[in-house]
C-alpha cells in the first residue's frame, strides 16, 4: 500500500521499477558523518567518525573517511559518499599531475583551491563537505574548510558534517592555540565521541590520523574505548 | 658561424644533413640582429635592463616598450621580433592567470617559463607556422623562492641564470655581467652595474640614439614588478655616464 502511495505521487510514470525495491534501497548513501581537523605547530591532526548510512541502515560501520590527496596531504569527507568520492578521485588526479610538472611536493592550498573548484562548478549537483588538510614545506600544517556550496576558508580547527552541530560549544571552550600533537589527538577524540554519542548518523569507530612532515601516524579509537561522558 | 642551409632552410619541418633545423637558428638571428637586454639576479631581487635604439626623434618617449609585465610578480625583457615577443607575453600572461585561477597562488617562475618554452617549441614544428623571432628573459620575485631569471629561445629550450643578456652585443654583455658578485648585490646596487652595462655594451658609431629601459622586482619593489622609478633611473644614468667617462679618461693617463 506504502509502495502504491508513493509511486501515484512521483512524476515518473505507473510502471516505474521503483516498487521493486525496498525503500531503504532508493535513499541516498550518505556519510552523515563527524569530521574534524585542527592545525598544529609542525603538522595537522584529522578525524572522523565511521558510520556510512543509507537511510536508518548503516551500510558500513568501519568506514575510512579520512581520504589521501597525496603524501602529506589529506581531506576528512562528509555528505553524500558517492559524490565525495567522486570528487576525491578528481582532485587527486589533478594534484598528482600538477605536482609532477612542478617536480615539487604541492602545496595544501592547492589541494583546497582544486577541491574548491569542483565542488562550486557542481554545486548544484553535489552533496559534499570537505575539510582539506596536511602539511607542506612552505606555510606548515594547515586546515582549509570547503563546506557545501563550495566556498574555501583556512581555520585552524574546523568541524563538519552532521555530528558537528553537536560539538561547537566543545570546540570553542576547549580549543587553544599552540597545542602538541598529543593533546590535538586527545582534543579530536574527545570531540568525535561526544558527537559519535548524540548524533544518530555518525558513530562506530574514531579514526585519527596525524600528518607532519616525517609523515604519518593513523590511530584508530575503538566504539568500547571511546571517552565517556556520562554514566548513562 | 653562419652557413648557409640551402634546400634544407625552407621550413622548420626539415632537418639538414648535419642534423640543424635551420629555420630554428635563422630565427635567433633575428634575436641577435635586436639591441641589447639583459636581466641579472641578485640577493635580494632581478633587475631588467633594455638598450632600446630610437630610430626617429619622432617618437614618442616611452614608446614601443621592450620589458612587459606579465604578472603582478613576474616581468619579461625581450630581444628579436617586437610583434612576436608581444604575442608570447600575452600567452604568458594568460598562463600565469589561468594557474592562479586553477591552483589558488602564485606560479613558479620555473613553471611558467617551461610552460612559454613548451608554446614557443610548439611553433618550431610544422612548415605551416614560422619560429618566433624572439628571446626573452623573465624574471621574478617572490617571498618563498626568491629571485628567480629564466631565458626562453626560439629553440624552445628554457634556462635558468644568475645574469644573461640576449641580443646584438650579448657576448660583450656576458663579459661585463661575469664580472660582478651579483650574489651579494642587493637590487639599488645592481641598477646602477646594469645600467652601466647597456652603455658600455651601446655601439656610439652604428647606433645613435637610444632610451634606457630599466625595471626591476624584489623587496624593494615589495615583489611588484615595474619600472624603476625616475630618480632611481636617473641615478643610475649618471653613474653609468660618469663611469665610461672615467675609462676615457684612464685611457688617456695611460698614452
Amino acid at each position: 500500500m506504502a509502495a502504491v502511495y508513493m509511486s501515484a505521487n512521483r512524476p515518473e510514470n505507473a510502471f516505474s521499477t521503483v516498487d521493486l525495491v525496498p525503500e531503504w534501497a532508493q535513499e541516498e548513501v550518505s556519510t552523515g558523518t563527524t569530521i574534524m581537523a585542527v592545525e598544529f605547530d609542525g603538522g595537522v591532526v584529522i578525524g572522523a567518525d565511521s558510520r556510512t548510512t543509507t537511510g536508518a541502515y548503516i551500510a558500513n560501520r568501519v568506514t575510512d573517511k579520512l581520504t589521501p590527496i597525496h603524501d602529506r596531504i589529506f581531506c576528512c569527507r562528509s555528505g553524500s559518499a558517492a559524490d565525495t568520492q567522486a570528487v576525491a578521485d578528481i582532485v587527486t588526479y589533478q594534484l598528482g599531475f600538477h605536482s609532477i610538472e612542478l617536480d615539487e611536493p604541492p602545496l595544501v592550498q592547492t589541494a583546497a583551491n582544486l577541491f574548491k573548484q569542483t565542488c562550486y562548478r557542481y554545486r548544484e549537483e553535489l552533496m559534499a563537505g570537505i575539510i582539506v588538510a596536511g602539511w607542506d614545506k612552505r606555510r606548515g600544517g594547515q586546515v582549509y574548510t570547503v563546506p557545501m556550496g563550495g566556498m574555501i576558508v583556512r581555520q585552524p580547527v574546523s568541524v563538519g558534517g552532521s555530528g558537528s552541530s553537536y560539538i561547537y560549544g566543545f570546540m570553542d571552550s576547549n580549543y587553544k592555540p599552540g597545542m602538541t600533537k598529543e593533546e590535538c589527538l586527545h582534543f579530536c577524540t574527545q570531540a568525535l565521541a561526544l558527537a559519535m554519542e548524540r548524533d544518530g548518523s555518525s558513530g562506530g569507530v574514531a579514526r585519527l590520523a596525524a600528518i607532519t612532515e616525517e609523515g604519518l601516524e593513523r590511530r584508530v579509537v575503538l566504539g568500547n574505548q571511546l571517552p565517556k561522558f556520562s554514566n548513562a | 658561424m653562419s652557413s648557409i642551409g640551402t634546400g634544407y632552410d625552407l621550413s622548420a619541418s626539415t632537418f639538414s644533413p648535419d642534423g640543424r633545423v635551420f629555420q630554428v637558428e635563422y630565427a635567433m638571428k633575428a634575436v641577435e640582429n635586436s639591441s641589447t637586454a639583459i636581466g641579472i639576479r641578485c640577493k635580494d631581487g632581478v633587475v631588467f635592463g633594455v638598450e632600446k635604439l630610437v630610430l626617429s626623434k619622432l617618437y614618442e618617449q616611452g614608446s614601443n616598450k621592450r620589458i612587459f609585465n606579465v604578472d603582478r610578480h613576474v616581468g619579461m625583457a625581450v630581444a628579436g621580433l617586437l610583434a612576436d615577443a608581444r604575442s608570447l607575453s600575452e600567452v604568458a600572461r594568460e598562463d600565469a592567470s589561468n594557474f592562479r585561477s586553477n591552483y589558488g597562488h602564485n606560479i613558479p617562475l620555473k613553471h611558467l617559463s617551461e610552460r612559454v618554452a613548451m608554446y614557443v617549441h610548439a611553433y618550431t614544428l610544422y612548415s605551416a607556422v614560422r619560429p618566433f623571432g624572439c628571446s626573452f628573459i623573465l624574471g621574478s620575485y617572490d617571498q618563498d623562492d626568491g629571485p628567480q631569471l629564466y631565458m626562453v629561445d626560439p629553440s624552445g629550450i628554457s634556462y635558468g641564470y644568475w645574469g644573461c643578456a640576449i641580443g646584438k652585443a650579448k657576448q660583450a654583455a656576458k663579459t661585463e655581467i661575469e664580472k660582478l658578485q651579483m650574489k651579494d648585490m642587493t637590487c639599488r646596487e645592481l641598477v646602477k652595474e646594469v645600467a652601466k652595462i647597456i652603455y658600455i655594451v651601446h655601439d656610439e658609431v652604428k647606433d645613435k640614439s637610444f632610451e634606457l629601459e630599466l625595471s626591476w622586482v624584489g623587496e624593494v619593489t615589495n615583489g611588484k614588478h615595474e619600472l624603476v622609478p625616475k630618480d632611481v633611473r636617473e641615478e643610475a644614468e649618471k653613474y653609468a655616464k660618469d663611469s665610461l667617462e672615467e675609462e676615457d679618461d684612464s685611457d688617456e693617463d695611460i698614452m
